[in-house]
């Protein structure tokens, strides 16, 4: 069988069929092959579909939760990883993935996201990188590089982006990779290592937005977009032996950090059993 | 500690957190602010000793998300906060409802706008708590003017949450927070608990937005074999966006209907003397306390004085005021806000029937400001 086929025969059997398809992103972004991505990796790691949640913010990103069988939820605008949090808490055993655009991720939801990474909750989260605000047309985001025009930055964009990566590193992540969604294969393998790993994981897969920012940009087609993703791009090897002004413009593809820090959720286990002992034993029902 | 009857000195936030583990909540998310602080404090103590969880979040958006969380991993949830985290939440308390998870906010008042007067009472959030979030939604607003009302009403806010699948506040004040009464609390078998609601059907066949039983599904927690969709887009019974206006409008229908033929379940007061009096006074939360001082007074000097303090006070107990108001032409509404409730006291009774005392600068109405209104107030 092809790869393809085997593929979409992977696809079937985790997309919603009551659901109304087609789905809502445009033909030819970039959003969807993350969603293959993560379906891929459930399967890879064979998770009972029951044990899987999805939890999303609010733009185009968010709305991938609806399309597939696990247990999902599209919450509000940049607060995604705050539900997840109390879910994660309630439900230890369960795998809870979270997906956000950037600007769901790092602008309205910069303070959880700081958060959600410093308390090293067992949460994954998946940063779809379009650079911008896809959903409400294309405005500039967190991670919009300087210069780049947009309907809300009309004579160029001056602020500096946000580096996801090396913001969810020193917010304390387990785990921090990157990869783009033209290198396809990587993505699904740091996805999978990401929902494997104890503690905080972070994955920030690099998009692009043919429909806003690139029209306004003149940066053509998704095709085209996705072939300067694969040549934009580097790995963490090749960065290493280039000069700072050699890596300017790029992207560095790889696994940032992987780290055994401890989780809070055991360390509130631990707390729990103290209670427990010093009040002389549980005196109600644990959920 | 709540293992049998006991008289004990106890503060309003201390019962309102012993409430909440007597009801059956395992777990709680929030955020320091006076004068809340202390159902947190508590909570971090308790909630671990009896299993559950007890999370600091990063500010108030977060806590209720947090809570929204855990309630639909099935856990019972609460937050608890003041003014300035109540204006945070809100976006949230639209999704509960919109989304129809059970939770429980409590917002101990304190004066405002804005920081305000952080340690002093005040009731100014009661149309906040109603209509605070954007959008038409249902929800259930109790407001508890002792301590021992304080733990039974937390009780009663838990149980409305999962038993018709809405946000419901319990509205406090810094007085009723912060006040020390001796209370004996019921035996914790003696406590009604309303469970999360279960069902037979299988998977495939359950429908988290329909409305069978009684306008009310059952909310199944994740991780259990029912795998579903939670938005807080419009949504159809399984729980997909929808756009279609027969759609939208079975489902707005039903999410007010809930309510509403519940309210003799819903609606909680207590009437006193209405019958044959000639002056009605209404009131809640600490002015209840003061008003009953100002009424019982003015019955000494012959007066002829109705009280009828709510403890719903959303929904508006309408009935219950046009009933009482039907053969009464005064009716006074004290609070400690610039006229929230009196609104809806003057909606229903009519304008010229009803006189308002307003206080709003942090301090507590005296019985004497409500008595004069009573004995001076001639027709
Ligand atoms: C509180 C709030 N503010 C603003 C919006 C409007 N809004 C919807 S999507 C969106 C931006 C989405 O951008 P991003 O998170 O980068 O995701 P993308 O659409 O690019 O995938 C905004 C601002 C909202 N829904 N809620
Ligand atoms: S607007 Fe941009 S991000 Fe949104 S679906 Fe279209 S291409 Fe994708």
């Amino acid at each position: 069988m092809k790869r393809e086929q085997r593929e979409s025969r992977v696809h079937e059997r985790y997309l919603r069929h009551h659901k109304k398809f087609p789905n809502i992103w445009c033909a030819g972004c970039g959003i969807g092959i993350v969603l293959g991505a993560i379906i891929r990796a459930v399967d890879q790691l064979q998770l009972d579909k029951n044990e899987v949640a999805l939890l999303s913010g609010i733009g185009c990103t968010g709305r991938m939760p609806v399309y597939v069988d696990f247990n999902t939820m599209h919450t509000t605008h940049g607060r995604a990883l705050a539900f997840a949090t109390g879910l994660k808490l309630v439900r230890p055993e369960m795998k809870v993935i979270v997906v956000m655009g950037d600007g769901d991720a790092l602008a309205i939801g910069g303070n959880h996201f700081i958060h959600a990474a410093r308390r090293n909750i067992g949460l994954t989260a998946i940063v779809v990188n379009n650079a911008t605000y896809g959903m409400t047309g294309g405005q500039y985001s967190p991670t919009t590089p300087p210069g780049v025009c947009s309907p809300t930055a009309p004579y160029g964009n001056i602020e500096q982006p946000f580096p996801i990566t090396d913001l969810s590193i020193a917010a304390g992540a387990a785990f921090v990779a990157r990869s783009t969604v033209y290198h396809v294969q990587e993505l699904e393998q740091f996805i999978a290592q990401a929902i494997m790993k104890q503690g905080f994981s972070v994955v920030e897969a690099v998009s692009y937005c043919h429909t806003t920012l690139g029209r306004l940009n003149q940066w053509g087609t998704a095709p085209e977009m996705m072939r300067r993703l694969k040549e934009q791009s580097i790995t963490i090897a090749q960065a290493e032996k280039m000069s700072g002004e050699e890596r300017r413009g790029k992207i560095v593809r790889g696994i940032f950090v992987t780290r055994d820090t401890p989780e809070s959720p055991q360390l509130y286990r631990r707390i729990v059993e103290r209670a427990q002992q010093a009040a002389g034993g549980a005196n109600g029902p644990a959920v | 500690m709540n293992t049998s009857i006991h008289s004990v000195l106890m503060q309003g936030d201390e019962a309102c957190a012993e409430g909440a583990i007597a009801a059956g909540c395992r777990f709680f998310a929030g955020y320091p602010i006076t004068p809340a602080t202390e159902i947190a404090e508590l909570l971090a103590r308790r909630l671990p000793q009896v299993g559950g969880v007890f999370i600091q979040m990063e500010d108030e958006i977060a806590s209720l998300a947090a809570v929204i969380g855990a309630s639909v991993g099935g856990a019972k949830a609460m937050t608890a906060t003041s003014g300035p985290g109540l204006s945070l939440m809100q976006e949230h308390i639209g999704y509960a409802a919109m989304a129809e998870i059970p939770c429980v906010i409590v917002d101990v008042q304190r004066l405002g706008p804005a920081t305000g007067r952080p340690t002093s009472p005040a009731q100014g959030d009661v149309m906040a708590a109603r209509w605070g979030s954007h959008g038409d939604y249902p929800i259930i607003v109790l407001s508890p003017s002792s301590v021992r009302e304080v733990f039974d009403l937390t009780v009663k806010a838990f149980n409305f949450a999962e038993q018709y699948r809405t946000p419901v506040i319990l509205l406090m004040d810094e007085v009723i927070g912060h006040m020390r009464e001796r209370v004996t609390l019921p035996p914790p078998d003696a406590i009604e608990r309303t469970e999360r609601a279960v069902t037979t059907v299988p998977p495939e066949w359950y429908k988290p937005y329909e409305n069978f039983p009684a306008d009310v599904p059952p909310l199944l927690p994740f991780g259990e074999g029912y795998r579903y969709h939670i938005t807080g887009l419009h949504h159809d019974e399984r729980g997909y966006p929808t756009e279609q206006v027969d759609e939208i409008r079975p489902w707005l229908d039903r999410i007010f209907r809930k309510i509403e033929r519940n309210l003799s379940d819903i609606l909680l007061y207590e009437e006193n003397g209405v019958e044959d009096a000639e002056t009605l006074v209404i009131a809640y939360g600490v002015t209840a306390r003061v008003a009953r001082h100002a009424v019982e007074m003015s019955r000494e000097r012959g007066r002829k004085v109705g009280f009828l303090k709510l403890q719903t006070l959303w929904p508006f107990p309408e009935e219950v005021v046009e009933h009482a108001a039907a053969r009464l032409h005064r009716i006074v509404v004290p609070e400690l806000n610039m006229g929230q409730l009196a609104r809806e006291v003057e909606r229903v009774a009519g304008r010229h029937k009803v006189h308002r005392i307003n206080r709003a600068d942090g301090e507590i109405m005296q019985p004497s400001e409500i008595v004069a209104v009573i004995e001076g107030w001639t027709v």
